[in-house]
């Protein structure tokens, strides 16, 4: 492996690893790609790149300028890969984070030169995204890179997720990967499809709807506008909701059974992948392909591992970890 | 055949504070035609004018999206369970 010139070049080319002694049904591999791998620990240091870059390409950014802010709702992972590259490359980030995010995600913020400008944690993702779209308009001069709505988004994951995972595992079958912004299913799943129509992407939610207390109305949800502008419900072959106690359950169970220490939000995509395997004929082969979008380290201070689950179950219901 | 329906906060409230209702059905879209004709107030919020689902409700049977399903003809059998959220962000 060559030295690398810097940090940013270590975004992507993550590991897979084998986990089928997870999996319910005998013919049914389950294989996951390790985004916690990535330099800024998670699957959105590829994002914050693909962003920034095509903002520079666009003439919008210009590295080492000074002056320059940039601007973004997150639950964490993406301010984390953003915070990154605009240290890197001399912006300044803004990050909106709902309050309630794992207090290691603030942290990490924190410590990579964020400065945090908090929403209320009632409202969840949604109520940053508002307080973001409104500062933008307030002001101008401040760049909002808005992964929710930016092609550049599944873009990076088209070029860089989608070409590893067929090139290191084209026995692939099934996509799994939570949906969040719908960034990689969009990106990893299209390149995929393009190469093996057959493949099936599903996508996981965690059941947050149930405790954004801050919604007023069904009218206040939120569909990323990526989402709906490049055919996100014609690409899904399926989206299932996975609950509290089963995302603690089974990041339990990846570490004591394949000895990997990874976050929630992979847990609740595994979750989906058992079910899924559950769901294949005798017979059928199949080989799932997991999105682990980033490692344990961020939910420490959850318990998830060392806390009776009834306890933290309770707690999950109140934490946004994805 | 009853079927019990989990209801996402912002509703309950037309639902008399319950978190679940059981209502009769044999499809997603005769569950929730039952759904708002004993709570009328939910209509608007949870189907369109031409009686589609709304674009910022998720619909489950069993925790599986029905827009990836049969949409509101998908069936359903007594013990199942149907869940309305709303869309949220994540990321």
């Amino acid at each position: 492996m060559p030295v690398a010139r810097s940090v940013l070049e270590l975004i992507g080319e993550t590991p897979m690893v084998e986990v089928s002694q997870l999996s319910p049904n005998p013919n049914v591999r389950f294989v996951v790609k390790l985004e916690g791998r990535n330099p800024g620990g998670s699957v959105k240091d590829r994002v914050a790149l693909s962003l920034v870059e095509q903002a520079e390409a666009d003439g919008i950014l210009e590295p080492g300028r000074p002056g320059q802010v940039l601007l973004e709702p997150t639950s964490g992972n993406t301010g984390i890969g953003l915070a990154l590259v605009a240290m890197l490359k001399g912006y300044h980030l803004k990050v909106v984070l709902p309050a309630n995010v794992s207090v290691e995600r603030r942290q990490l913020l924190e410590v990579w030169g964020a400065e945090i400008i908090e929403s209320p944690g009632e409202e969840g993702s949604n109520g940053a995204v508002t307080m973001a779209l409104r500062l933008a308009r307030e002001h101008p001069d401040w760049h909002m890179l808005y992964q929710y709505g930016n092609p550049a988004n599944p873009a990076g994951h088209y070029r860089s997720t989608g070409p590893e995972i067929w090139r290191d595992c084209p026995e692939v079958t099934h996509l799994i990967a939570g949906l969040g912004t719908s960034g990689t299913l969009l990106g990893v799943g299209r390149y995929l499809k393009e190469q093996n129509p057959k493949i099936e992407v599903w996508a996981v939610e965690p059941p947050a709807g149930e405790r954004v207390d801050g919604l007023r109305s069904l009218d206040d949800g939120y569909v990323p506008p990526i989402f709906e502008q490049l055919g996100g419900a014609q690409l899904l072959d399926r989206k299932t909701v996975v609950r509290p106690r089963e995302s603690i359950e089974v990041p339990r169970r990846l570490l004591t059974e394949a000895g990997l220490f990874v976050g929630i939000s992979t847990g609740a995509a595994a979750a989906g992948a058992i079910r899924c395997a559950r769901q294949i004929p005798d017979g059928v082969s199949a080989v799932i392909v997991i999105i682990s979008a980033d490692d344990g380290w961020k939910y420490l201070s959850t318990g998830t591992w060392t806390d009776d689950i009834d306890v933290v179950t309770k707690r999950a219901e109140n934490t946004i970890y994805f | 055949m009853p079927v019990d329906v989990r209801l996402p906060t912002v509703l309950r409230s037309q639902a008399g504070g319950r978190s679940t209702v059981s209502v009769d059905g044999s499809t997603v879209g005769e569950v929730l035609q039952s759904l708002i004709s004993e709570h009328p107030g939910m209509g608007e919020q949870v189907l369109n004018p031409d009686g589609s689902l709304h674009r910022f409700v998720n619909v489950y049977v069993n925790d599986d999206d029905v827009r990836y399903l049969s949409s509101l003809d998908t069936p359903v059998k007594e013990g199942d369970e149907v869940s309305i959220l709303p869309a949220v962000a994540g990321g």
